[in-house]
C-alpha cells in the first residue's frame, strides 16, 4: 500500500520534514473543517503541502484561521504573521535534519 | 515577509545585543531547554555573539535523546514479535538501542512504518484488521495531546489491535532535577514555547518560587532567543526570580484548556527513567489503566531487557548541561550522524548533531559564523 508517510517539501529552496518527534509545532492554514464521527478535522497546508489535521482542541477555528500543528493535531490558533516566520524558520530547520532524512527518505510503506 | 524579517533583522539582533551588553555586570549560566531552541542558537551561533561571561548550555528537550534504553530495546523486542506492525515517528529509526536500531530490524524483515501522526497509526489498525499495530508514543508535553487523541479514537473504535508503548516526559520535573543536582551551574532557564501552547505556564511558576530561579518562556527565532536571554539577564541582575513569557504570540498562561484535558483524561504522572540523566520522580506520563486494552507495555511480555549503554558516549553529561559535545573525544570521530555512539548525536534536535551540523568541532577550529542573517544562508 504506497501510503506517503515522510511528509517533506520545498519552500524556498529547502526541504522540511514534519514527522518528528521534536518539540516543534508547524504554523498552517485552515482550508477547510470536517466532523468524522464526532471528532473535527480540517484540511490544513504548510506551506507548499496540505494534510488532515486534527482540530479536536481548537472547536472554533475556520477556514482562513492559522494553527500550530504537531504531529497530526492542533495545539493553538496563531496569526498569520507568526505563520510565514516560522515556515521560514522551519525551512532552514530542515536542514539541519538532512543527514537524517536521507536515510528516511525511502521509508515510504 | 516583512514580519518575517523583523525576527531575523541584524539590526533589531545588534540592538538586543547591545541591550544585553550594557546590563550584564556578572557571569550568568542560562539553559535553553528545548531542542529547537539549541539547533537555532547553534545555527546562528547566538552563543558566540553573547558577551563572554555569558554561557548558554544545551538543555534535556530532545524527546528522542531522552527516551531510556530500556524503553528502546522493548520497543525493538515488540517490532520483532510476529504480526506487529511497528509504527514510530521517523527521527526515532536510527536511534541505538543496546544491540540495534529500528532501521536495522525493518531491513531484517520487521514491520516497521514511520507516520508523521498517531492518529495515522489508529488509521492502519482499522485497514489492517489482522496485525497488531503498535506506535512509539514518546514526546514531551506537546506530543501528549496527539498521543491522548489517538488513544481515545482507538478505544472509541474498539480497535483492540491498536496499542501504544507510551513513554512521555515532562519539562517542569526535569528542571527541578537539573537545579536540584549537586554542581548545578545553570541560574536560568529558556522555557520551551512550544510545549506551554499546551500546558501554559503555570506550573513554571511554583518552580521559580522554590528554586529562585529565573524562566523566561522564549520562541525560536534568533531574535526570540536573543530578546529571551536579554530578559533573562535582566532578572539574574537585578537578583529577581519570575516567570516572564517571551514568546507572547504563541503562548498563553493556561496553554490550551481542551488538549490538557484530553491528556489528563488517557494518561497519569509516573516516575520516568531518563536516558543518560537518570531516574526522575512523577516526570512522566503513563496510559491510565482506563484505556490498559491499547497499553503496548501491559500487553507485549517481552520478559527483560538488558540493557548496555556505550560507554565512551557522554550524552548524559551534555542532556544536563554539564559538558559540551566538542568536550567529548569520540565527538566527529568514532561518533558522527551516520555512526552516532548516543541519541545525542542521532537525533536532528540533539546538541551534538547540532554542532556537528553547524561545524563546531573539537578546539574551536570552526570558522566563526556568520550575524544573523535576513534571508536563509
Amino acid at each position: 500500500m504506497a501510503q506517503r508517510n515522510v511528509v517533506t517539501a520545498r519552500r524556498h529552496g529547502r526541504r522540511f520534514v514534519t514527522e518528528r518527534a521534536m518539540c516543534l509545532a508547524v504554523p498552517g492554514e485552515v482550508l477547510s473543517t470536517s466532523e468524522k464521527d464526532g471528532v473535527s478535522y480540517g484540511e490544513v497546508r504548510f506551506g507548499g503541502i496540505t494534510r488532515e489535521v486534527c482540530l479536536h482542541a481548537l472547536p472554533d477555528v475556520k477556514p482562513g484561521d492559522f494553527v500550530l500543528v504537531h504531529v497530526g493535531f492542533a495545539i493553538a490558533r496563531i496569526d498569520r504573521e507568526e505563520a510565514e516566520r516560522a515556515w521560514e524558520l522551519l525551512g532552514r530547520l530542515g536542514e539541519l535534519g538532512e543527514e537524517a532524512e536521507i536515510a528516511l527518505g525511502e521509508e515510504e510503506t | 515577509m516583512k514580519y518575517v524579517d523583523e525576527y531575523r533583522d541584524p539590526e533589531v539582533a545588534r540592538c538586543i545585543l547591545d541591550r544585553i551588553r550594557a546590563v550584564t555586570t556578572r557571569p550568568a549560566v542560562i539553559m535553553e531547554v528545548c531542542g529547537g531552541q539549541t539547533h537555532s542558537i547553534v545555527r546562528h551561533g547566538l552563543d558566540r555573539l553573547l558577551p563572554e561571561s555569558i554561557e548558554l548550555v544545551h538543555g534535556p528537550g530532545c524527546p528522542v535523546c531522552v527516551t531510556a534504553l530500556e524503553t528502546i530495546d522493548r520497543a525493538h523486542a515488540i517490532a520483532q514479535t510476529p504480526d506487529v506492525v511497528f509504527t514510530s515517528f521517523g527521527d526515532m529509526l536510527r536511534v541505538p538501542g543496546s544491540r540495534d536500531d529500528l532501521l536495522g530490524l525493518k531491513a531484517r524483515g520487521a514491520d516497521v512504518r514511520v507516520v508523521y501522526s498517531p492518529l495515522d497509526a489508529v488509521r492502519i489498525a482499522e485497514r489492517e484488521p489482522k496485525k497488531r499495530v503498535v506506535f512509539f508514543g514518546i514526546g514531551f508535553e506537546t506530543t501528549a495531546p496527539a498521543n491522548a487523541m489517538a488513544l481515545r479514537e482507538a478505544k472509541r473504535k474498539k480497535l483492540t489491535n491498536f496499542s501504544m508503548l507510551a513513554s512521555h516526559v515532562l519539562v517542569p520535573p526535569v528542571i527541578a532535577s537539573i537545579l536540584q543536582a549537586e554542581g548545578n551551574r545553570v541560574m536560568a532557564f529558556l522555557g520551551p514555547g512550544h510545549v506551554c501552547a499546551v500546558t501554559g505556564y503555570r506550573a513554571y511558576e511554583s518552580l521559580v518560587r522554590r528554586y529562585k530561579t529565573p524562566i523566561v518562556i522564549t520562541g525560536f527565532e534568533p531574535v526570540d532567543i536573543l530578546e529571551g536571554v536579554l530578559m533573562t539577564v535582566l532578572q539574574l541582575e537585578r537578583g529577581r526570580a519570575v516567570v516572564e513569557n517571551q514568546y507572547v504570540r504563541g503562548v498563553q498562561p493556561e496553554g490550551n484548556p481542551i488538549a490538557r484535558e484530553l491528556v489528563e483524561e488517557t494518561f497519569e504522572v509516573t516516575d520516568r527513567n531518563w536516558r543518560g540523566i537518570g531516574a526522575i520522580p512523577k516526570s512522566g506520563l503513563r496510559i491510565r489503566w482506563e484505556y490498559r486494552e491499547h497499553d503496548a507495555e501491559r500487553i507485549f511480555d517481552v520478559g527483560d531487557v538488558v540493557t548496555q549503554e556505550r560507554p565512551e558516549c557522554i550524552s548524559g553529561q551534555i542532556l544536563r548541561g554539564r559538558k559540551k559535545p566538542c568536550d567529548c573525544p569520540a565527538f566527529g570521530k568514532e561518533c558522527t550522524p551516520r555512526t552516532p555512539l548516543g541519541a545525542t548525536m542521532v537525533s536532528a534536535e540533539g546538541a551534538c548533531a547540532a554542532y556537528y551540523a553547524h561545524g563546531r568541532r573539537r578546539g574551536g577550529d570552526a570558522a566563526a559564523p556568520p550575524p544573523p542573517s535576513r534571508r536563509p544562508s
